[in-house]
């Protein structure tokens, strides 16, 4: 009962935090109608650029920071870059943001080679909270979890209670209205962008020290991001939300629990074929959750696609 | 008298508004039917149910006495209907000739083969060409679609639509946004290919209407309020009475 | 699409129904004998690589180009063909049935192919985002799976083979890398002929039709999913085909072989080539391939500069090296192309200089930040310097900098040029 738990608390830290780049996602696809595919490399120099910081002016100057940044930076690729490729249609929007993932990778390559940063866990954070049953919970934990469900709740807030959170939404559904109405709807979508991505960049300072600051981290967490918003449903805010932590958590339990696909089949009434070393499907067999746990996102994204092609929250017409 | 398209009860609601309530109608062979009737009166609606891109509340829908329930477009087109849209809709990445080349390629039975190479095919050829004849784009023959001029891209939506060989044509607002110049050599147009086919259209140029229609029907709110030959339903009241509302009420 | 495209798809595209021989002739002859040309191992290797990615590339377009349909997991339909030819390759070998093995890549294809059938079954209904996310997913879980069904895919290190295996074919054992050059051209020549037909077929052209309009195309009787199904379907034997030859030709497959990478990669090298022609993915692998196997020689940012190209290619060259080369053609047409010479020269060498000022620059920060201590030599454009001094970086900036403006200066010129030489002449009437 305290694993569960314990696992709770993980799965909810993986799930926020996806959810702080699933936000920014949707919230930049509903606008623009496209998948941003670099959106994880702003993330990763979220973490790079942090690290860089955190060596002069210490963590909490990088958190303030470099966030801000990666917004600039982002506000600067959405003006300079998506907006001319714009013209050409849907499909180069989605290359042009793929070639950029790429070249964001490379780009960090160059500036800081291939190793992992030592970019650490500042050490007013780094004891144990408490423990539950002998598994001791790090501070660290519960200062992502408040980070993310502040970020939450401060974006809500703007985005249903204030002035400009209406004329964002009213822009993101009517463009051209709103346009006519004297807003600027291209520094709207800008800005947008680049608020997106600033959000990507405060994921990214506050992974950094935990899930490893290296090249390959925007690759890692590059495809989930883009399932989690699928399943949750293009453009759906709500729907990023449930399916974040939903994937926190299976990820979390699949990987806590070494449930075997055989303990499974048998448990449905089918037996281990005697000579197991010989079956074709004698791999099936032996499959565990742990080893399936990062596939699983990828498991439920098709399925979602086939039977609810608009995700769980998705609105139909997006 | 067989009906080449008939419509009994049909209704569509999106949501709690009912777009189209009720709608009985029966459109003969050969006939050329337009349905007129004030903005927003369900005129695209009805089209859009008729040739399947929408799925009906209730009601049925018979092309040539089968029911189109459930079908997909593609499927209703192989049974005989055809129909343009009120948006010009082409392909304007392929030329004029490809345009009208692809369209003919089903009703030609080459359906989804990969062992036919289409410009060996001297009657798909000549079958296009013939088209593109009838709506004078022969010399634009090789151009890209999306550069032709507004009503040159009309008349190819409208060579398009006809070139499958349908026997129900619909047009939908064919003229819209046309000068009278290109309005009267459109009309000469439908004239021409729709002969001795069944043609239903939108339209709302009335002098486009009464030129072109044998019938004429009124839909107003979804509802038909008349239907009848171009001179019953011009004297008769309740048009009369939709018409001249609405133009009483643009006038508040 | 672009302006690029709608004015390069004058005539060329429409008048390219009749089937001409010329280029294919051509390009046979080529290849029988470039590896007379360049007779070293090392470039009948690149050249074997070369040809096995324009397959790919060519199979690729099919969807991306043709079809409208942009996947993320195409290295799967490869992978699978080629990780079933090696499954092949071995069984006959244990069990001697006289199999030749040029026709080995059949296999490959057939089973890409089936593959294809199976994943198109759920994705092809929609061409968009649905589509690319369906195919994303696909390629992650075919990965993934990789390392976990070893009985198949052979875990982390890939099944191996022995293309040698049987009975000679015709008396070739494929021992030497030539005969396997001529085996992957002959499949090259095979494949694309069937690929250029496939676009001609009925079916080939409302791929167009529906990549441009699917809805217009279902009021034209066919069915946008059928339409997509049957590419997605030609597309994966082809892929298939590519895989089968990948396997004789490295004789191993591994999880590269199938992961995001190779399916961003191939995405990228077709749209480098240009997606709007046919011939654009046979350009863009043979650029990609030399860019990969040369420059990666001379620079370990090769990756970096490929990266840079691509995203100015879609920024702005959006038809790719194809489009750029089609754009040309009214010029020629018109006679005018000798009006666009001198423009070129005078903008385009400041021009190169300018970039590979900047790549310079680029090699010396990060020879500045990476290279080991204590070694502060470097050594660009066969000049050998101290990185660590201040007078090459002072000569380089200002070098780019000069060319720089140059190019600035002299890029109206080449506008007006290229203006003028796009008129047609007043004389010749309408063309």
């Amino acid at each position: 009962m305290e694993l569960v738990l314990v696992n709770l608390i993980d799965g909810l830290v993986t799930g926020l935090l996806l959810f702080m780049l699933s936000a920014g996602l949707t919230l930049i696809f509903s606008m623009m109608g496209v998948l941003n595919f670099a959106h994880a490399s702003f993330y990763m120099l979220g973490a790079y650029f942090a690290f860089q910081i955190s060596l002069a002016l210490g963590f909490w100057m990088g958190l303030l920071i470099a966030p801000i940044i990666v917004g600039v930076l982002g506000a600067g690729v959405e003006r300079y870059g998506l907006r001319r490729v714009h013209q050409y249609g849907h499909v180069p929007e989605l290359i042009f943001t793929f070639g950029l993932a790429l070249l964001i990778e490379e780009l960090v390559q160059f500036l800081w080679g291939k190793n992992q940063m030592a970019y650490n866990i500042p050490d007013v954070l780094n004891f144990t909270a408490f423990a539950i049953a002998g598994n001791s919970i790090p501070a660290y934990k519960i200062f992502m979890i408040f980070i993310s469900v502040a970020i939450f709740i401060g974006l809500l807030y703007v985005l249903t209670r204030t002035r400009v959170g209406m004329i964002i939404q009213a822009a993101l559904n009517y463009p051209k209205t709103v346009e006519a109405l004297g807003h600027n709807v291209p520094l709207i979508f800008m800005g947008v962008f680049g608020v997106g991505t600033a959000l990507a960049g405060v994921a990214g300072v506050i992974a950094g020290p935990v899930l490893g600051t290296f090249p390959g981290m925007a690759f890692v967490l590059g495809s989930i991001v883009f399932v989690t918003i699928v399943i949750g449903g293009l453009g759906s805010l709500w729907g990023a939300l449930v399916a974040s932590l939903l994937i926190g958590w299976i990820t979390t339990f699949a990987k806590s629990y070494n449930l075997a696909m055989s303990d499974v089949l048998n448990a449905i009434g089918i037996a281990t074929p005697e000579n197991l070393a010989d079956n074709v499907f004698r791999d099936l067999w032996t499959v565990t959750s742990p080893q399936i746990a990062d596939i699983l996102p990828y498991i439920l994204m098709v399925l979602i696609l086939i039977f609810r092609p608009y995700g769980l929250l998705g609105n139909r017409d997006a | 008298m067989s009906a080449a398209l008939e419509l009994s009860g049909l209704t569509k609601s999106f949501g709690k508004a009912e777009i189209i309530r009720g709608v009985d109608l029966s459109i003969g062979k050969g006939e050329r039917h337009a349905i007129i009737g004030p903005n927003g009166a369900g005129k695209s609606t009805l089209f859009n149910l008729i040739t399947g891109r929408f799925a009906q509340t209730a009601g049925t829908i018979s092309l040539h006495g089968r029911n189109l329930a459930g079908l997909e477009p593609y499927q209703i087109n192989r049974m005989g209907l055809s129909r343009s849209f009120q948006i010009t809709n082409i392909f304007p990445a392929m030329t004029v000739f490809e345009n009208v080349r692809c369209s003919l390629l089903w009703s030609m039975g080459y359906k989804y083969s990969f062992w036919n190479l289409v410009s060996r095919s001297k009657a798909l050829t000549e079958g296009a060409e013939q088209i593109l004849e009838q709506i004078n784009l022969t010399a634009r023959r090789n151009l890209p679609a999306g550069v032709l001029s507004y009503a040159e891209q009309r008349a190819l939506e409208i060579g398009i639509t006809i070139a499958g060989g349908a026997d129900v044509i619909m047009l939908d607002e064919p003229t819209a946004g046309m000068s009278h110049s290109e309005t009267d050599y459109i009309v000469e147009l439908i004239r021409k290919v729709t002969e001795n086919k069944t043609l239903i259209m939108v339209e709302h140029d009335m002098g486009v209407v009464f030129g072109l229609a044998d019938y004429i029907s009124v839909l107003v709110y979804g509802e038909i309020i008349a239907t009848g030959r171009p001179e019953e339903v011009r004297g008769n009241a309740k048009v009369q009475e939709a018409y001249l509302g609405e133009a009483l009420e643009d006038e508040h | 699409m672009s302006d690029t495209a709608k004015t390069t798809a004058s005539p060329q595209r429409a008048g390219a129904m009749s089937l001409t021989l010329g280029p294919w002739i051509v390009a046979a002859l080529l290849l029988l004998v470039l590896p007379f040309i360049f007779d070293n191992n090392s470039s009948i290797t690149i050249m074997n690589q070369m040809w096995i990615t324009v397959i790919f590339a060519l199979a690729y377009n099919m969807l991306l180009g043709q079809g409208g349909m942009l996947s993320f997991g195409h290295a799967v339909y490869m992978g699978m063909g080629g990780f079933l030819c090696m499954h092949v390759m071995n069984y006959v070998e244990d069990f001697g049935i006289a199999l030749p093995l040029p026709v080995l890549p059949l296999f490959g294809g057939l089973f890409g192919m089936g593959f294809a059938m199976l994943i198109g079954a759920i994705s092809t209904s929609g061409a968009g985002t649905r589509f690319a996310m369906i195919s994303l997913g696909v390629g992650e879980l075919v990965a993934a799976c990789s390392v976990i069904i070893v009985a198949f895919f052979g875990g982390e290190e890939g099944i191996s083979g022995d293309r040698t295996y049987g009975l000679p074919f015709f008396g070739i054992e494929f021992l030497k890398q030539i005969e396997v050059y001529y085996l992957i051209s002959f499949w090259l020549m095979l494949s694309a002929a069937l690929m250029y037909l496939f676009s001609r077929t009925p079916v080939g052209r409302m791929a167009n039709a529906v990549r441009d309009n699917p809805e217009r195309a279902q009021f034209l009787g066919y069915s946008s999913r059928w339409v997509r199904f049957y590419s997605f379907m030609a597309s994966g034997f082809f892929c298939g085909i590519a895989g089968g030859l990948f396997a004789i030709n490295y004789e191993i497959l591994t999880e590269e072989n199938l992961n995001t990478s190779s399916s961003g990669i191939i995405l990228l090298v077709t749209f480098l080539g240009g997606v709007g022609f046919f011939f654009g993915p046979i350009i863009g692998a043979i650029a990609f391939t030399l860019l990969q196997t040369v420059l990666s020689l001379k620079t370990e940012l090769w990756a970096f500069y490929a990266g840079a190209l691509f995203l100015a290619t879609v920024m702005y060259f959006p038809g790719g090296l194809a489009g750029l080369i089609m754009m040309h053609v009214p010029a020629f047409k018109f006679r005018n192309a000798g009006k666009l010479v001198m423009p070129y020269v005078k903008t385009l060498i400041p021009g190169l200089i300018t970039v590979l000022g900047i790549a310079a620059l680029v090699e010396m920060i990060f020879h500045y930040r990476h290279a080991s201590v204590g070694d502060d030599e470097m050594t660009i454009f066969w000049t050998t310097f101290d990185s660590h001094s201040v007078v090459p970086w002072v000569i380089v900036t200002v070098i780019t900098a000069i060319a720089s403006y140059i190019t600035k200066t002299t890029a109206p010129d080449l506008k007006e040029a290229w203006g003028d030489a796009n008129t047609p002449p007043t004389t010749g009437g309408d063309a």
